[in-house]
């Protein structure tokens, strides 16, 4: 399992993440962004692309 | 951040070579867009709350940092750095990115100016941030709107002079520009349109602005953000076109000037002049933050397994944060030469479209994510 944290003071909603991994973030029907803290290892790599395009590099891996 | 973005992208795509990157500042790769939005806004500025994670499958790259690339040889596959030591390569990844312009003024005083590009850049402007500082921004884009929006959230005394008619007008379009500005102006900040500086006042340091119209501006900082230019000059004596950006193919490889394409010379990021088949064939800069990404996943691939495939056709996206709006834009704005009202009213949460012709060339919010999100797929293959 991989656990992921998203800093909510940084994020600005913008859903980039959501495109990348989409089973693990969302935006939800007020626009702003819901994820799950942790996910399936074989998410590893759209986390790290979600990672990648988050505009205010507000997620995190955590170990 | 396009060279770190390139080095991933390689070893994602399975290359196991050798991988060099050279970089002139003496920093750890890190992220630009915050040094004129909450970084700068920040008590410290400080490398750590802007570097890239580093990722393990990067560990073995080579980084030399604080040398500056000072010649290539594309014939003989080398480059040379500002300490004379030689580099071979197999393959060529460009992403030398951007430099702020300077202008000269009849009495050019260095001390109390200041640009936006570096994390040192940021560094040295912070500390002249202080409240009822009198500061000037010169130019109207997104860099200079957004460090007028932080400069007055400081408590600074912010004026914006530009000559163009509206602040970023070129990517937003009449409407929304307007908008921007008073939404700007209602949280103090001054609009001077239509002007220019033509001088510098003051001694040792700047402590006022002398205005294209015969008036001067009281100015204890200035602050320059009037354009880019592309840091090719290290590629100069090469059989490549840099007259603006390295000019690049459709699979991001470098072009001669008889139009041919060199194997192993590849563009990323900034810095590339390239074309993208969404829109036309017209090679483009394209100063947005998620294209050094898109290059290096294309570039990583093509090296990694010796084939280009398909043209490169990024979807160009950006965001800016000045005060509590916040733009979010996908496709090409620039290339409008109208725009309509979608969504939402224009003094709140809105969405416009942007149309060349009839042709759809993108879409911008302040706020309705969601809606501007759905505008990606108009521009997917
Ligand atoms: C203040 C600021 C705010 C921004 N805000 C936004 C935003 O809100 N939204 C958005 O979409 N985009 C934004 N951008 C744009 C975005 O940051 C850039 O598009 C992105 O950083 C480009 O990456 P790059 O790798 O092409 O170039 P760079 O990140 O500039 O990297 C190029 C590197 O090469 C080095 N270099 C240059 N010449 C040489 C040489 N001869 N030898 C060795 N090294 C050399 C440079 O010093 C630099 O470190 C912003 C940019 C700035 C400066
Ligand atoms: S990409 Fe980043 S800023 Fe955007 S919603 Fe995801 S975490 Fe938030």
């Amino acid at each position: 399992m991989i656990k992921i944290n998203v800093d909510m003071n940084k994020c600005q909603h913008y859903g980039m993440c959501v495109f990348e991994a989409p089973k693990v973030f969302k935006l939800n029907d007020e626009d702003k962004l819901e994820y799950l803290a942790t996910a399936e290892d074989s998410e590893l790599g759209n986390v790290e692309a979600a990672i990648d395009v988050c505009p205010m590099q507000a997620i995190f891996i955590v170990d | 951040m396009g060279g770190l973005r390139a080095a991933e992208a390689l070893r994602r795509f399975g290359y196991t070579g050798a991988i060099t990157v050279i970089g002139d500042e003496t920093w750890a790769p890190y992220n630009r867009p915050p040094l004129s939005k909450e970084v700068l806004a920040g008590e410290v500025v400080s490398h750590e709350t802007v570097a890239f994670p580093q990722r393990s499958s990067t560990a073995d790259v080579g980084w030399v940092l604080g040398h500056r690339v000072v010649s290539a040889d594309l014939d003989n596959d080398t480059v040379t750095t500002d300490d004379g030591e030689v580099f071979e390569y197999s393959h060529l990844v460009v992403a030398t990115g951007l430099r702020p312009k300077r202008q000269v003024y009849p009495n050019n005083i260095h001390s109390g100016r200041h640009i936006i590009r570096t994390l040192d850049d940021a560094m040295g402007l912070r500390d002249e941030l202080q409240p009822g500082a009198r500061v000037v921004v010169l130019g109207a884009g997104f860099i200079g709107c957004e460090t007028a929006a932080t400069a007055r959230k400081l408590g600074c005394d912010v004026t914006v002079v530009a000559p163009g008619t509206v602040p970023m007008l070129r990517p937003l379009g009449n409407e929304l520009a307007q908008e921007l500005q008073r939404r700007h102006e209602a949280q103090g900040v001054k609009f001077l349109m239509k002007r220019t500086v033509s001088d510098l006042v003051g001694e040792a340091r700047i402590n006022a602005v002398a205005l294209d119209d015969g008036t001067e501006l009281p100015c204890d900082v200035l602050i320059e953000a009037i354009g880019s230019l592309p840091n090719t000059e290290w590629l100069e004596g090469n059989d490549i076109d840099i007259v603006d950006g390295l000019l690049c193919d459709e699979n991001l490889r470098a072009k001669t000037k008889t139009g041919l394409s060199w194997p192993n010379v590849w563009g990323v990021g900034d810095v590339v002049r390239f074309p993208n088949r969404i829109f036309d064939d017209v090679p483009r800069r394209v100063e947005h933050w998620n294209i050094p990404s898109e290059c290096a996943k294309y570039v990583g691939n093509a090296i990694a397994t010796g084939e280009a495939g398909e043209a490169f056709r990024p979807i160009p996206s950006f965001w800016s944060d000045q005060f509590d709006v916040h733009i979010l834009a996908f496709g090409l704005l620039a290339l409008a030469d109208s725009s309509r009202l979608v969504q939402g009213s224009i003094d709140g949460d809105c969405v416009f479209e942007y149309y060349r012709g009839d042709q759809l060339v993108g879409a911008a919010g302040i706020g309705l994510r969601s809606v501007v999100q759905g505008y990606r797929k108009n521009f997917e293959s």
